[in-house]
């Protein structure tokens, strides 16, 4: 018995995914009265020991150079047999862009019951039952998951990250990788930019800004919050902004702490995308606009006067001049 | 050239989402009904064009559901698409039982691109591409934002974490697909009419597990009511989001 938790490393580094399911795995070995172990893939730039600053008592690597493209098929089979070499009984990973697909994979090469976009640790009071988002973050449901292994993906955002002390025992896996099916030709990353599922914070422009020209002053304020910068649908569409930054039902759902919608009527559709959020500031000019009701702190006003005011006193604060 | 594009049926994206018999099931009442939009507007689209480049192809839809899944099937042919399979189950809770339905079907059409969408907007899953995948063992990209066939090769970009990369993958593969694969259409009267002859196959399904199962639906609490500041008082909403909300 133990929970086995998949450290996913993006060019040999932990990014915030991983430390978020460290630590949450970390809580659920605790909850359960077993060990949480680590799984690292590929080759890292890290010092693995220090992952037991969140709990992890072991951290199993393997680290073929194969496994550093992350094809869900060949992932798969390698975390299966950590699974069966370490006799764990629940794994927990990310529900990020590459951690999702793997889940699937995995649930059905185990045989284990998933848990998809997680957002809690499992009410073990009677079997094992496990929040998670449905609905497009509209509702959340309680899935019971009822097979002897079990698998959690947890969303984004979801769980805090707790750092503690502590140095865990690196122990080296011998699997041998097949080589995939999936070739690699190019890889576009956004360098520099705060990665929108990752952001803490977030400052959103809608139809309200009126043109790209005007994202100056939304780029000036999410500097100054150090956030990063989404938009509504019709934005992207109108190719104002870029379309990684469509947030929304049909774009990506994100969870910051801050959310912060700047020109943005606040439809159904864009709510469902940003209603997890754990605080939303809603800068409109019309009062009557729907976004109001989803929001914590409203000001009803002229984006153009507001702005720069509110990015002056984020400043003062933070001590920027 | 084989296509299957997996339909399912979700409320529509306006629909009121509240919970009946002890919060254990989804209020139906009153809920219009639709392809799931990933599916219709990227997933089928995109398999759609695929087969107006090369008139060869053969485009089948397959829904895990009842009867009541006929009219979006439907209106997924007058889209485009040869012809539709429909499992006839009402059990859609768990993803593995539904996955299995559709890996069973896939495996006798012997299809060369099986095409999901990248998520259903009422489950929110991203599983059931994954799960077909494994159990045809076959490569699955996932959340794929463009999609081109070179003869038995796809060249196909995926979100990865921070950015995207681009694949190479021979044929058969399993394609998540989304936002970029394709530009949303509607269907034509054309289609709307043919849709109406052509053949929608209702299959039993086949003994299959369930692994999980729904114990109850929760809503969020009610938000406490927006406190509005004043334009001119722009330091007040900063103390507020550092002192009360310390979100900065
Ligand atoms: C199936 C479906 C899926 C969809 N998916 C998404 C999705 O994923 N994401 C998404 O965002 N939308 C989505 N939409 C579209 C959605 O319904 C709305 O049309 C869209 O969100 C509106 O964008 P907006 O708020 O930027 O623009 P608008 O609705 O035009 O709102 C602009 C707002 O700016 C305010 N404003 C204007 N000028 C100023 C000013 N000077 N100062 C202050 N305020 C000002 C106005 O009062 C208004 O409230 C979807 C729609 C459908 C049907
Ligand atoms: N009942 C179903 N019938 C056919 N396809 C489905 C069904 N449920 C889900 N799918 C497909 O699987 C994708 C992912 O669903 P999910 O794993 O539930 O988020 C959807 O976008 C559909 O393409």
């Amino acid at each position: 018995m133990s929970v086995l938790i998949l450290a996913d490393q993006t060019e040999g580094h932990f990014k915030k995914t991983a430390l978020e399911a460290l630590s949450y795995g970390a809580k659920l070995a605790e909850q359960l009265n077993t060990t949480a172990e680590a799984l690292v893939l590929g080759t890292v730039n890290e010092d693995l020991a220090s992952l037991g600053k969140y709990g992890v008592k072991k951290v199993h690597h393997a680290a073929n150079e194969a496994l550093n493209i992350v094809d869900a098929q060949v992932y798969t089979k390698v975390i299966a047999e950590a699974v069966n070499a370490t006799g764990a009984n629940v794994v927990v990973l990310s529900h990020n862009n590459t951690g999702r697909a793997i889940a699937a994979r995995l649930s059905v090469r185990l045989k284990a019951a998933l848990a998809p976009a997680a957002v809690s640790l499992p009410d073990t009071s009677d079997g094992f039952v496990v929040k998670k988002v449905v609905f497009s973050g509209k509702a959340s449901a309680n899935v019971s998951l009822n097979t002897d292994i079990k698998i959690i993906s947890l969303n984004q955002n979801a769980f805090k990250i707790a750092a503690g002390e502590g140095t865990a025992e690196v122990v080296s896996l011998n699997i041998s990788v097949e080589p995939g099916k999936i070739k690699v030709t190019a890889t576009d990353k956004v360098t520099g930019e705060i990665p929108l599922t990752e952001a803490t914070r977030v400052v959103s422009g809608g139809r309200g800004l009126k043109g790209p020209e005007n994202w100056g002053i939304l780029e000036d304020l999410a500097k100054a919050l150090d956030a990063a910068t989404a938009c509504s649908r019709p934005v992207a569409d109108s190719n104002w902004r870029p379309h990684h930054e469509h947030v929304g039902q049909t774009g990506i759902a994100i969870a910051p702490n801050l959310y912060v919608a700047v020109g943005i009527s606040g439809a159904i559709q864009h709510l469902a995308g940003v209603n997890r959020s754990k605080v939303i500031v809603v800068i409109n000019k019309d009062a009557e606009a729907p976004f109001f009701k989803a929001a914590d702190y409203g000001v009803v006003g002229d984006i153009f006067e507001v702005l720069p005011k509110l990015t002056e006193e984020v400043k003062k604060l933070k001590g920027i001049v | 050239m084989k296509i299957l594009v997996c339909i399912s049926k979700t409320p529509d994206t306006t629909a009121k989402i509240a919970f009946k018999n002890g919060n254990t099931q989804f209020e139906e009442n009153g809920v219009q009904w639709i392809i799931n939009p990933y599916d219709e507007w990227y997933a089928l689209i995109r398999a759609i064009e695929l087969k107006e480049k090369d008139a060869s192809t053969v485009l089948h839809l397959i829904n895990v559901g009842g009867a009541e899944s006929d009219p979006i099937i439907r209106k997924a042919l007058a889209l485009g698409g040869d012809e539709a399979i429909r499992v006839n189950t009402t059990n859609l809770s768990d993803s593995f039982y539904v996955a299995s339905q559709i890996a069973e079907a896939a495996k006798s059409g012997a299809y060369d691109l099986i095409f999901t969408g990248k998520e259903t907007i009422d489950y929110n899953g991203s599983s059931i591409g994954g799960m077909v995948a494994e159990l045809l063992d076959l490569p699955y990209v996932s959340l794929a934002t463009k999609f081109e066939l070179n003869g038995t090769t796809a060249t196909i970009t995926r979100e990865i974490e921070g950015g995207e990369e681009v694949n190479e993958v021979p044929l058969p593969v399993v394609v998540s697909c989304q936002k970029g694969v394709a530009e949303a259409r509607i269907p034509n009267m054309r289609g709307i009419m043919s849709a109406r002859t052509k053949p929608l196959k209702v299959v039993e399904p086949v003994a299959a597990d369930t692994l999980t199962s729904i114990k109850s639906f929760e809503l969020p609490p009610p938000k406490a009511g927006v406190k509005i500041i004043s334009t001119d008082n722009m330091a007040e909403l900063v103390r507020l989001l550092h002192e009360e909300a310390k979100v900065i």
